[in-house]
């Protein structure tokens, strides 16, 4: 039998807590289908978090595209269906469209498993992140090498922490509903051990009575804790804070049934959330909106 | 016996001949492996410039393996050698990198400028930045001038000289100081 999980038309860091409430009670090697026939648009946390999903089946799950000509374009564009149709049986008609020449992707949706693909993603990211958070969100260009850096520990910690590759993509889009704004996201996903498993595996750890996802969220995105015992580790969330705190960005972590939020001002998410349906690895966000210039 | 590092060329020769940024941690590891080992070669007191000029990105990981655990190891009581460092060629956005790491562990260094000053960054605590000033601007200070060359300054300065030395900020040589970057 073959279970449909519907994606939502509007598929984003939220919404996909609906594909996984469908997706919670289903044993992990069920068969599904992920039917995205109605979704109108993805972002990048969207994207890669359905990528995310299908490496934690234990059958291929199953895939129709979008309906929409225009989303489906877009999506091709994002790199998605390149990495899809490897973890997918998909269904539909997939644009073979090129995934260069996108202005506001940033950075197609790439694979990142190794140091070496960091290099690449940062190699990569500087460029057309110099012109776009210029001249798109009045961000002071001294800020692309910040930007960079968070990208470059974001992803580390898939390579230090999760145990298997990932996925990261960025880009710039228009929150009208939500800021009236332009803003800049960089998504990270992963299926790997998630923030409690890897901090149980540090030596000589011991647990607590209130030792949950949440608990190892606020440890390692709070505290700067690692399972390294090297006092030097644990820095890069907290120069990532540090550097969104300085540009009034947001950075949301969910792990395990746990999501924890470091949000500014104008946003009203809240600081923790738990009992949420179980998912493995680690789901990064990060939004850095654009800077309002008095005139 | 004064040696020049150009980072960027480290990172080459080591990682990758296309890298351009120091990021990552096993970068850091590799290209502070190669420091590590021409210092080994040297063997005698050393002052090695580490040269950023090139370098374009540098991320907290790869600061806290390059930089902050070279300063650890070479200003521990087991170092394995009398090394100083001076850093040159900084951006903005290097020095935020280093500047965390630093405050992590507690350390300092001793950067230089383009126009060839250098001052101290990182922890330190106010006398320690005054002093170090002080034996700086004279370029050499002979213990028997010190107690003058220090005087109006608040503290423990003779306990702050032995600081500034193990951190590896100053140098001794026989009956005379010199702080690292100034010229004697």
């Amino acid at each position: 039998m073959t279970t449909v999980i519907n994606v939502p038309p509007s598929l984003d860091e939220a919404s996909f807590e609906q594909v996984l409430e469908q997706l919670a009670p289903l044993p992990g090697d069920e068969k599904i289908l992920v039917d995205a026939r109605h979704t109108r648009w993805a972002s990048p946390y969207g994207l890669t978090a359905l990528l995310t999903l299908a490496q934690t089946r234990g059958d291929r799950p199953g895939f129709t595209v979008p309906e929409t000509d225009d989303t489906g374009t877009y999506w091709a564009r994002t790199g998605f269906f390149k990495y899809a149709e490897d973890l997918f049986e998909l269904h539909g008609s997939v644009p073979r469209t090129r995934t260069t020449g996108e202005s506001s992707v940033l950075l197609e949706i790439t694979p990142v498993s190794g140091s070496a693909d960091v290099h690449d993603v940062v190699d990569r990211i500087q460029q057309k992140a110099q012109a776009i958070l210029a001249t798109e969100l009045n961000i002071d260009n001294k800020v692309t090498m910040g930007f960079a850096m968070t990208l470059s520990e974001v992803c580390q910690n898939i390579v230090e922490h999760a145990g298997r590759g990932g996925w990261v993509a960025v880009q710039t889009y228009r929150w009208q509903k939500r800021l009236g704004r332009r803003v800049v996201v960089i998504a990270v996903c992963d299926a790997g051990l998630g923030f409690r498993q890897s901090l149980e595996s540090a030596p000589g750890w011991r647990t607590s009575d209130r030792w949950d996802d949440a608990m190892a969220l606020e440890e390692a995105v709070i505290r700067g804790v690692s399972r390294f015992r090297d006092p030097g580790r644990g820095q890069g969330l907290a120069g990532v804070r540090k550097f969104l705190g300085r540009w009034d960005g947001k950075l949301s972590v969910r792990s395990g049934t746990s999501r924890i939020a470091i949000t500014p001002s104008w946003d009203e998410d809240v600081p923790l959330t738990e009992r949420l349906p179980r998912f493995a690895g680690s789901q990064v966000q990060i939004t850095i909106p654009e800077r309002i210039v008095a005139r | 016996m004064i040696t020049h590092i150009d980072l960027s060329s480290v990172l080459r020769r080591t990682v990758c001949e296309l890298y351009s940024n120091l990021v990552t941690r096993p970068t850091g590891a590799a290209v502070r492996g190669e420091i590590e080992l021409q210092l080994t070669e040297l063997r005698d007191r050393t002052l090695t410039v580490i040269d950023f000029t090139n370098v374009g990105l540098l991320d907290f990981s790869c600061a806290d393996e390059v930089v902050a655990k070279l300063l650890l190891r070479y200003g521990a009581v087991d170092a394995p050698g009398e090394a100083y460092f001076l850093f040159r060629g900084l951006s903005e956005s290097h020095l935020d990198a280093i500047e965390s790491v630093l405050e992590r562990h507690g350390l300092a260094m001793v950067l230089q400028h383009a126009d060839g000053g250098a001052e101290v960054f990182g922890t330190l605590t106010k006398v320690e930045r005054e002093v170090w000033r002080a034996v700086y601007d004279r370029g050499k200070v002979s213990v028997a001038d010190l107690p003058a060359a220090l005087e109006g300054l608040d503290g423990n300065t003779e306990g702050v000289m032995a600081s500034l030395r193990s951190r590896r900020l100053v140098m001794r040589f026989d009956d005379a100081y010199v702080a690292v970057g100034a010229t004697p």
